[in-house]
């Protein structure tokens, strides 16, 4: 059994005892435990269940590469599911729960499926569960997926803050081991910006745990006088919890701080932009394939040795070294010196020579060569290992009782910062591994590598190796540091143990322990034709879990290589994608969370609408109020009164969110009569005049008044939803196309509130505030002045939406406030009332306005709705003017707008179409026409709609049937768009 | 090739799985074939199998420059649905959803269409209005639609926030037979039908030139050497304008970078396909319990199957938004895969101005859910030497005439 060591352990704190609970069982750890070694240190190897068949799964690893010890943990909002264990900082009264397992972790129903495992080998779904018809939705699937996933869904709202930070450097080191220490402090020497981030609360890396000395000191006083210097040295940032998730194009690298800081916000995610990147990644111990294992206490030789130095935690009294490298020597020798047992070290190898070797043998460990594993016995846990001749089929010489396996099957670089942006990989054969091709690295826009690796990242596994790799990464002045590490004999690849192991071990050797992926899955995907590495990873599903194959990926397309008889390099890897390890969705999102999931923008008359009854509707990132709605009324009476308001007295439209764009310069006439359909160039100053813009596809896609400021002022109001990108819009045609031309534009749309004084009354109520000329003769229909209302400097357009007698007055956006209050005063005699955008809809659909978005869908042409007269004939050319010549396009049978009336006066259903007779070669029912607006008229008390009709403006008088969804037929007669005042008398006094 | 069956699967567990045969053979080529598919992705191989399905030409040869299924048909979010506007869309989704319906069965391949339903977010009124039109557009069309109240898309969807302060959710268009299907397996399923039938699928066979004579299509030029056709279907998605300059011509495409990432699994929380179009975003969860998550393209054009970071940002900010539950998972993995996009983001199926070549491509975000009806309408095109109802509206000479089918008031950014 695992247990807690009586001395030992260089980062947990004895003095600080930390409580906390397993499953509900209570357990104590220390400061500086993981969860991992704190469940360890309490004699709990159990620790999960594999996803397919429900295996008992132990903890495997120390780090980043865990693929079993995933924990539901923590509480109502603080929940969240799979928590690796091994990377995660103890504290006090966390509370961790195991998962995908009922009723129990011990005693797991699910487990059925591994007795059962001869029947769901890889693939087992596709050929399965095909028939009959209809089951797979009904009964399959739903069983199929509630044993899906492995933590629980979180249930309640996250109330943690989550922060975006952003940096820039010449030199971005990744990771804190020894090598990014020396390539950190050689790139901070040389005078270079740095920014060195450390995925974990300790720096070292391995060199920490397995001693010796650099440059004649002790190794753990020469990473702590080198932290010194690097902290020490101004163009040196430290950042430790900072893990590197992923590099992108041009340097580009997120990063990911865990602060385990309950006063800070828990995740920053770092966007940094480096010149150079240096990725110090490390390496990954590799695991054996041998059959069974997967069961608790068989571990990484690393990992064994880790949580003793790191914790003071044994994985066992007795602990079978596996082995086909000198690494895992260190582990014996690590065990026997801390006064555990090691009754033997079965080494693949014929003929181990190292000085580890020798090492082990002194100390009087039993080496067996040329041995590998059988079998690991025992029930829910290791009890022994059955030894085997490694080169043979796996006759069991012996049987070996112990409680743990300490297992190496070599060491692969961390390569996955490397590849993510097409940094290209060699196979070693020597070290048995992929690792970065130097001279095919991630390219940058210059066409140079922006990515270089240091130490073990690079393949370089001793320590002097390392050393002088990370020195040479940094270039580095002067010599390398120099260790004292004694040198390591070489690896021999071994990819499944023993070498002639039947099909009925290799159906037990786990590749991959998360998603339970097997030799034999492997071999069968290579059998059943899924030859590439995509195929059979797809087929398998390996290396598709949390851990994203860090374990089991090398050792998985070794034995497909194998199986397809071909070389490792032919097969390739699978394609690495960030984030290096899995980051919140949390710290993605960052603050824009509730309100400020967008900014909210508001107009200067917000607060008083929200005062005074406003029934909001989002408009791209504005709120417009829809209506006002008084007590004891409805929305739709709400509209109804503001529009009978408007029409027969006096109603104040805030039109603040209208678009204003300033167009200015020598060319800006000749800009603007490409834009527009209209000529623009030929406004007289003073004047306003209504203008249409249109896609190089000829489409309709904004409108709005033009109004001439000054000899080389032009101002263009858009629709709210139309201000920025047409404004884009303007721009890219300036700087892609046309720009030589002298224009200047600006978007002032939030520096001016504006104010429609809209009715009978509107002149009255603008007399009366006094100030500037808005007679009919001084200020016509479709003109605007200049000049003070009230006191305040103002601009007033004589335009009309409405069909009403109508002033849009605009001023400085401080200022909209004053003038809403003065002009709700001066109103108050004539019921001033404040109307909403469903008001301003209707009174438009009544006079026949068209409105962007509801008349136009991107497939709308201005001929279609009546308007060739804002298209000028005597231009050469405009912004779609070719494409709207197109045969389809001049076709009489298109769909253009017209009135619709219902025979009864009721209200045509929305978006509904008029059916003709049949249907087409796809069986669809032919249509001819559909309802664009539709809304109950309040002035005329009766339904009105507007509607796109096959060559509807030639057949007035015509009745249609516009269905509704239930087939319920609506018949409606085509009539003139315009219902109300149609010559225009009303809005010319 | 032996089917899969319950028999075959007693058998073979007898034996330890180890007389299972492969998927699909791994033949080598031929001088001369009668009709040869550039592309082993969905579309190309449904095009093969339609082929000899319905049209009974079986020598034929699919040819693919990397893995089958290794483009868009094996990084998409897998969601499949017919609720488009306009009657060409709709007609060729319909047919392709409801194809999918039985695939499994057709194909003898369990592709685990999952018709769980797809619900697409109306949260500004005008996208209500939009989603109205569109419902009333799919009861003429004959697809199964309809707008439903905030309260019912709560109860379809429990982890939905509907009163968010910023987009509340006011309603959804609802098509209950949409859903999902496991995307590898809809390529592998037609490659091992398209083998059954003896067709050649040739992997790792990148295509270098293609031969015409008298303005006629004779062949092509592959890295595996010179091989005959008397036509040819170029169905490679944002590769085929690369393949049409070199037939001497061009298409209107332009190719970019669409993000995805997945979030580790966890137990299943969410039963339908959610798309928010005014926050720019989709999720569903998969059968294996990760939440799928698309979002937008990339704003410049590329072809490296990366993902970039910006996008997703955006994305995981609007769903978590959303789905406020998700903000404790952990994002697993994120992706690219590339568009080929049209002027009016509707697809190309079409004969072209070389005799014997078509082109079947312009997919862009989706394609996936289209290969069924897609494969059906290429492979008939083909056959028959001109489009028949399914294609007719979707050929190259709509743009010359202006006869766009645009589904962007519907779709929003993402399909």
């Amino acid at each position: 059994m695992s247990t807690r060591l009586a001395t030992g352990g260089r980062l947990i704190d004895r003095n600080k005892p930390l409580g906390f609970s397993f499953n509900g069982k209570r357990m104590t750890g220390y400061a500086g435990d993981t969860l991992a070694s704190a469940l360890l240190a309490n004699g709990q190897m159990l620790v999960g269940r594999s996803f397919k068949y429900h295996r008992p799964r132990g903890i495997v690893a120390r780090g980043a590469e865990e693929p079993n010890a995933l924990a539901n943990f923590g509480e109502s909002a603080a929940f969240e599911p799979n928590q690796r264990m091994t990377t995660t900082p103890l504290t006090e009264g966390a509370v961790i729960a195991s998962q995908n397992h009922w009723p129990s972790l011990e005693f797991d129903i699910g487990a059925i499926n591994a007795r059962m495992a001869r029947f769901l080998p890889a693939g087992f779904y596709y050929k399965t569960f095909n028939w009959p018809r209809g089951f797979w939705k009904h009964i399959y699937e739903p069983f199929i997926r509630r044993s899906a996933g492995l933590g629980k869904a979180p249930k309640e709202r996250d109330e943690d803050r989550y922060e975006h930070l952003y940096a820039f450097c010449d030199v971005l080191v990744i990771g804190g081991g020894i090598a990014g220490l020396v390539a950190a402090k050689a790139a901070g020497d040389s005078g270079q910006r740095v920014i060195l981030i450390e995925q974990t609360g300790s720096w070292g890396g391995r060199a920490a745990v397995d001693g010796g000395q650099i440059d004649g000191i002790e190794v753990m006083q020469w990473i702590k006088e080198t932290l010194q210097e690097l902290e020490k040295n101004k163009n040196i940032t430290i950042r430790p919890n900072t893990m590197g998730a992923g590099i992108y194009d041009h340097g580009y690298t997120l990063a990911y701080e865990q602060t385990h800081d309950l006063n800070a916000p828990r995740h920053r995610l770092w966007r940094i932009r480096a010149a150079k990147i240096i990725t110090a990644t490390g390496a990954i111990e590799r695991p054996l394939s041998f059959a069974n294992n997967d069961l608790p206490g068989v571990m990484l030789a690393s990992a064994v040795r880790d949580y003793l130095a790191d914790c003071g935690v044994s994985a066992g009294d007795r602990t079978v070294i596996v082995t086909n490298n000198d690494d895992a020597y260190r582990t014996a020798v690590a065990l026997k010196e801390g006064g555990l047992e090691v009754p033997a070290i079965l080494d693949a190898r014929p003929d181990p020579l190292g000085q580890l070797v020798e090492k082990a043998r002194d100390l009087g460990i039993r080496v067996e060569a040329g041995r590998g594993v059988a079998s690991v016995t025992g029930k829910g846990r290791v009890q022994g290992v059955d030894v085997c001749l490694h080169a043979g089929e796996g006759a069991v010489l012996e049987t070996i009782p112990c409680e743990a396996v300490a297992m190496s099957g070599g060491w692969s670089p961390v390569v996955h910062l490397w590849s993510h942006c097409r940094g290209k990989l060699i196979w070693d054969e020597e070290q048995a591994h992929f690792r970065p091709d130097p001279s095919r690295p991630p390219i940058n826009h210059d066409g140079q590598g922006f990515v270089i690796t240091a130490g073990s990242a690079s393949g370089a596994l001793q320590t002097n190796d390392v050393l002088a790799d990370a020195h040479r990464a940094a270039s580095g002045a002067g010599t390398p540091p120099v260790s004292d590490a004694i040198s390591e004999g070489p690896i021999m690849p071994v990819w499944v143990m023993p070498q002639g192991a039947g099909i009925e071990k290799r159906a037990k050797m786990f590749l991959d322990y998360q998603n339970d992926v097997k030799v034999s899955d492997v071999q069968l995907a290579a059998q059943e034709g899924y030859e590439s590495v995509e195929h059979a990873k797809r087929y398998t599903t390996l290396g598709m879990a949390t851990d994203q194959g860090k374990l089991s990926n090398i050792n998985g397309l070794a034995v497909l290589s194998d199986a397809l008889h071909q070389p490792i390099p032919d097969t390739g890897t699978t394609t690495f994608r960030p984030p290096y390890t899995p980051i919140s969705m949390a710290s993605i999102a960052g603050d824009a969370r509730g309100e400020l999931f967008q900014p909210l923008r508001r107009t200067p008359l917000h607060d008083w609408h929200e005062d005074n009854g406003a029934h909001w509707e989002p408009v791209g990132q504005w709120r417009r109020p829809y209506a006002f709605v008084r007590t004891g009324e409805s929305v739709d009476q709400a509209v109804a009164r503001e529009v009978t308001a408007t029409r027969t007295s006096l109603g104040l439209l805030d039109a603040s969110t209208l678009g204003k764009i300033i167009v200015k310069g020598p060319d800006a006439g000749k800009f603007l009569d490409m834009m527009y359909t209209n000529m623009m160039s030929n406004l007289a100053v003073g004047k306003c005049r209504y203008g249409l813009m249109c896609s190089e596809n000829g489409f309709l896609i904004d409108d709005g008044v033009v109004a001439r400021m000054s000899e080389d002022t032009w101002l263009c109001h858009t629709t709210t939803g139309g201000a920025d990108h047409i404004h884009g819009h303007m721009e890219e045609w300036l700087q892609t196309e046309w720009w030589d031309w002298k224009v200047y534009t600006a978007n002032v749309t939030e520096q001016w509130a504006q104010i429609g004084i809209v009715g009978p009354n509107a002149r009255k109520v603008l007399e009366k505030i006094g100030g500037i000329d808005v007679s009919a003769e001084t200020l016509p229909f479709m003109t605007w002045a200049e000049g003070k209302l009230g006191g305040i400097p103002v601009r007033a357009f004589r335009i009309s939406f409405s069909g009403e007698l109508s002033y849009e007055i605009a001023v400085a956006a401080n200022q909209g406030r004053a003038l809403w209050d003065m002009l709700h005063a001066a109103g108050d005699e004539h019921g001033a009332t404040s109307y909403g955008t469903e008001a301003l809809h209707i009174m438009r659909a009544e006079k026949g306005f068209i409105m962007i978005g509801d008349e136009t869908d991107g497939t709308v042409i201005p001929q279609d709705l009546g308007l060739d007269w804002a298209i000028s004939k005597k231009k050469d050319d405009y912004l779609g003017k070719r494409a709207q010549a197109r045969s389809h396009m001049t076709d009489r049978n298109r769909w253009k707008l017209v009135g619709l009336e219902t025979l009864d006066g009721s209200v045509l259903p929305d978006g509904a179409y008029a059916v003709a007779d049949g249907e087409n070669a796809n069986g669809q029912r032919k249509t001819q026409g559909r309802v664009t607006s539709t809304y109950q008229s309040p002035t005329l008390g009766r339904g009105i709609a507007m509607g796109l009709v096959s060559n509807g403006p030639d057949r007035m008088g015509d009745v249609l049937n516009f269905p509704d969804t239930d087939g319920k037929p609506h018949e409606a007669r085509i009539v003139s768009p315009v219902f109300y005042d149609p010559d225009g008398e009303k809005q010319n006094v | 090739m032996r089917r899969y069956s319950a028999f075959a699967i007693a058998r073979e567990v007898l034996r330890h799985h180890q007389g299972w045969e492969r998927a699909w053979a791994k033949p080598e080529p031929r001088k001369q074939y009668d009709v040869i598919i550039v592309g082993a992705g969905g579309h190309g191989l449904a095009t093969a199998y339609y082929l000899g399905k319905n049209h009974g030409i079986t020598n034929v040869a699919v040819l693919e420059k990397g893995w089958l299924g290794g483009g868009n048909t094996g990084r998409n979010t897998t969601i499949i649905r017919s609720n488009y506007l306009q009657d060409p869309s709709a007609a060729i989704y319909e047919k392709a959803r409801s194809l999918y319906e039985t695939l499994s069965q057709d194909l003898n391949m369990n592709v685990m269409f999952s018709p769980r339903g797809v619900m697409m977010l109306a949260q500004t009124e005008h996208e209500v209005r939009g989603y109205v039109r569109t419902a009333h557009a799919n009861a003429l069309q004959g697809v199964q639609t309809e707008f439903i109240g905030p309260e019912r898309v709560k109860e379809l969807c429990p982890i939905i926030r509907i009163d968010g302060p910023r987009y509340p959710v006011l309603g959804a268009l609802w098509q209950a037979r949409g859903g999902t299907a496991r995307h590898d397996a809809v390529a592998w399923g037609y490659a091992r039908a398209c083998s059954d039938m003896g067709m050649h699928i040739i992997q790792k066979c990148e295509v270098t030139g293609i031969r015409t004579e008298g303005g006629n299509v004779t062949g092509v030029e592959t890295t595996r050497g010179p091989i005959g056709c008397s036509k040819l279907g170029l169905v490679a998605a944002g590769h085929s304008g690369v393949l049409a300059q070199m037939a001497g011509f061009r298409l209107p495409l332009e190719s970019v970078a669409l993000q995805a990432l997945v979030s580790e699994p966890i137990k299943p929380c969410m039963d339908v396909v959610v798309m928010a179009n005014t926050v720019h975003g989709y999720m569903s969860q998969s059968d294996k319990g990760e939440m799928v998550i698309g979002g937008g393209t990339d704003g410049f054009n590329n072809y490296t199957q990366r993902g970039s970071f910006h996008h997703i940002e955006e994305t995981v900010r609007a769903l978590v938004e959303t789905f406020p539950m998700i903000a404790r998972l952990k994002m697993l993995r994120q992706w690219g895969g590339i568009v080929d996009v049209t002027g009016d983001r509707s697809p190309i199926i079409s004969p072209t101005p070389v005799g014997g070549l078509f082109v079947n491509c312009g997919w862009g975000t989706g394609g996936f859910k289209a290969i069924p009806g897609g494969g059906w309408a290429t492979a008939e095109m083909i056959a028959k030497g001109a489009p028949g109802p399914l294609a007719a509206e979707f050929g190259l000479n709509r743009f010359r005439e202006g006869r766009f089918i645009d589904e962007s008031v519907a779709a929003g950014v993402a399909h």
